[in-house]
């Protein structure tokens, strides 16, 4: 069966099997290499296994245990963010840490380490897990915690399902008074004022983000919408925006052509231009501000069925802007625009996963659509200024960087190679550990 | 409406069904054959807030076990505010071609066991006077075709005995509701290619409990099937017996 993830590339051939129950152990040969698999919201290669099985756990929906008084949720490892926030909020808690989408697991999460707006202050979603069940192909059903099998928790938290099948997850939440959260939007001129704007923001605000305008050079280099946001309580109940009431959904792959340097343009014009102030105020719903892609369903195919390649990497920075400005500048020129780019400095409070991304530095996020070895060479060279500027590139949504960088990114990935489990693999996995097998 | 009976509680469908009424803080009794998920679903329904979950391992397929469940759950939860019969299987129709036997097994779970529950329940329920009785039916029953028509049958049978009943039941207050979902992804069509007419269990579980709070009669979830078993129905027979849908 045809398999791809959430970016469309790579294509590969694979099975899905779709685990029923937490009981069931879906390890049934000794031959296949299983990856246990979620949402398949990631979006390069490391939610793939090509040749192999993915062992689904979508079913897997159920909550175990909601402590309503401290603030700690255990779930099974299929449960999606969307699912905890409907369950959570409610009763005045909110997701410890989100990533831009909450259409993905909790089990994906975790495996992932993710990170949100909130990095600088909260770190990652890892750092909120207290313990979880790991099915091992062996049958064996581990606790694991920071105190139990410790050095398996390590290795899972953002171990991209290496080390066996995550069955449920126990983490705890943050207060919340409710959905609405208080915005402001400032625009920024330049790499430098982003800088500045986050230095001050950082301090003052739990979320902060910046869109950045990625396809223009010359003055407006480096030009965007500096946001940051934080929990409010309030009476007032603002309108959904119309896009959030109407729930629109790409029904069908458009043409690979929809996305070029022109329409991308106008686009990043246009939301530059959207905000006349320098400063905007408003209260938004958690919603947009958290999930803005999550309004159209199924928004990778407006890239087509070619699909597109995100690139994240996070650099060293401390002010300093320049290695931002070269990566930047290296995509402009090539003329490959982003449709979406997203900028954001990481705290230093580091997770207990081996294999966790963000560290501290700034983390630049862009989509780009595939267009052939046009694009992989630029990716190639992206992977090469990585490398040379100290910093790393995210798993999550890499389908591209080479074994070498994966190690030096990575130092501790031969302890997690040690720690995982001989029957699970992933394309990934093979990519970056230069194996063909397992 | 807070003492709900769920027969055939594991199912995707009734899952949902058992989650919104939790949510309300109802009391649940559930019954099915494997107690795991059972167990399972019984800490979710807590966590997400029903006031009490109790739950029974049994195999509802076998009639002579009805008389004793109704007992036991008049004993737990004195009156009943909804019933709800949320089991059944999707054969494979080509085995039900070759072995009478499997046919003659289907239609006892599907249709005869859940004929004995609805006796049984209906006079219980017309007694109280009030209260739902929900069955899940399937927009299968509006039509034999060759690709599953034993499965139509099983659906069709209940179909119509539904109708007796609420037509029965109505002089005592007793709401009657044939549910008919489409295409829903769930485990039972795992094997099934999915296209753009198959929706989320999660979906069609808020319709059902919606539809009891209207008190309808029949509905189709999600709606649009209303529109196109409407236009299958009224396919003459002349024409479809050459058609393969």
């Amino acid at each position: 069966m045809k398999g791809e993830s959430w970016g469309r590339y790579p294509k590969v051939s694979q099975q899905v099997r779709m685990l029923e129950k937490r009981q069931q152990n879906p390890f049934r040969s000794k031959e296949e290499l299983y990856l246990p698999y979620g949402q398949g919201r990631s979006y390069g290669d490391c939610c793939l296994n090509d040749g192999g099985v993915l062992i689904g756990t979508r079913w897997l929906d159920s909550f175990i245990e909601f402590d309503r008084d401290q603030g700690v949720l255990r779930c099974e490892a299929g449960v999606t963010l969307a699912q905890v926030l409907e369950l959570v909020l409610p009763a005045g808690w909110f997701l410890p840490v989100t990533p831009g989408t909450k259409f993905v697991s909790v089990g994906g999460a975790l495996a992932n380490d993710v990170h949100g707006k909130n990095h600088h202050g909260s770190g990652t979603f890892g750092c909120f897990v207290r313990r979880f069940e790991l099915l091992r192909s062996t049958g064996e059903r581990l606790i694991c915690s920071d105190r139990e099998n410790a050095a398996l928790f390590s290795a899972t938290i953002g171990g991209l399902g290496l080390t066996g099948l995550i069955t449920w997850v126990e983490f705890s939440l943050k207060r919340a008074p409710g959905p609405w959260i208080e915005m402001e939007s400032v625009r920024f001129g330049n790499l430098e004022e982003f800088f500045g704007l986050s230095q001050e923001s950082d301090k003052e605000f739990e979320y902060t983000v910046a869109w950045l305008d990625c396809v223009s050079a010359g003055a407006n280099f480096g030009r965007g919408i500096f946001m940051r946001g934080r929990h409010v309580p309030s009476e007032a109940h603002p309108k959904r925006s119309l896009l959030g009431r109407l729930s629109p959904k790409v029904p069908i792959d458009l043409p690979s052509l929809t996305l070029n340097p022109l329409t991308v343009r106008a686009f990043n014009e246009l939301y530059y231009r959207k905000q006349r102030q320098r400063l905007v105020k408003k209260l938004v719903h958690y919603d947009p501000f958290f999930y803005p892609l999550d309004a159209v369903s199924g928004w990778n195919r407006i890239y087509g069925s070619r699909g597109f390649l995100q690139f994240q990497c996070v650099v060293p920075s401390s002010g300093n802007s320049r290695p931002i400005a070269q990566i930047l500048s290296t995509v402009v020129e090539n003329g490959d625009a982003s449709f979406l780019a997203v900028l954001k400095e990481f705290g230093d409070i580091s997770s207990p996963g081996m294999l966790s991304f963000p560290r501290r530095g700034v983390t630049l996020c862009l989509d780009i659509p595939f267009r052939g070895t046009r694009t992989l060479n630029l990716f190639a060279r992206l992977d090469e200024m990585t490398r040379d500027f100290g910093g790393a590139i995210y798993p999550a949504k890499d389908a591209t960087m080479s074994a070498e960088s994966f190690q030096q990114y990575f130092p501790r990935w031969k302890e997690v190679a040690a720690l995982k489990d001989p029957r699970c693999s992933s394309s990934l996995w093979r990519r970056v550990t230069g194996l063909t097998q397992s | 409406m807070n003492k709900i009976v769920i027969c055939g509680a594991t199912s995707a469908i009734a899952v949902e069904v058992a989650r919104e009424y939790a949510s309300r803080g109802a009391t649940l009794y559930l019954v099915a054959r494997d107690g795991e998920r059972l167990s399972t679903l019984a800490s979710d329904l807590k966590a997400r807030g029903a006031s009490g979950v109790h739950t029974e391992v049994l195999d509802l397929a076998l009639n002579e076990h009805h008389q004793a469940l109704l007992a036991r759950i008049k004993d737990i939860l004195g009156a009943i505010d909804a019933l709800l019969i949320a089991y059944g299987v999707l054969p494979d129709q080509q085995r039900c071609e070759e072995d009478v036997e499997a046919t003659m097994q289907l239609l006892q779970v599907n249709t005869l066991s859940v004929i004995s529950l609805l006796t049984l329940f209906g006079n219980e329920f017309a007694k109280q006077e009030r209260g739902t009785i929900a069955v899940i039916s399937s927009v299968a029953a509006d039509r034999g075709r060759k690709s599953n028509y034993v499965y139509c049958t099983s659906k069709a049978a209940l179909d119509v005995f539904l109708q007796g009943l609420r037509n029965r039941l109505f002089s005592n207050g007793v709401h009657v509701l044939t549910i008919k979902p489409g295409f829903v992804d769930t485990p039972m069509t795992a094997h099934l290619k999915k296209g753009l007419l198959f929706a989320e269990a999660a979906e069609v579980g808020r319709g059902i409990v919606k539809a009891i709070d209207r008190k309808k009669d029949v509905v189709y979830l999600p709606w649009f099937w209303i529109i196109i078993m409407a236009i299958v129905r009224n396919i003459p027979e002349r024409l479809f017996k050459r058609m393969s849908i």
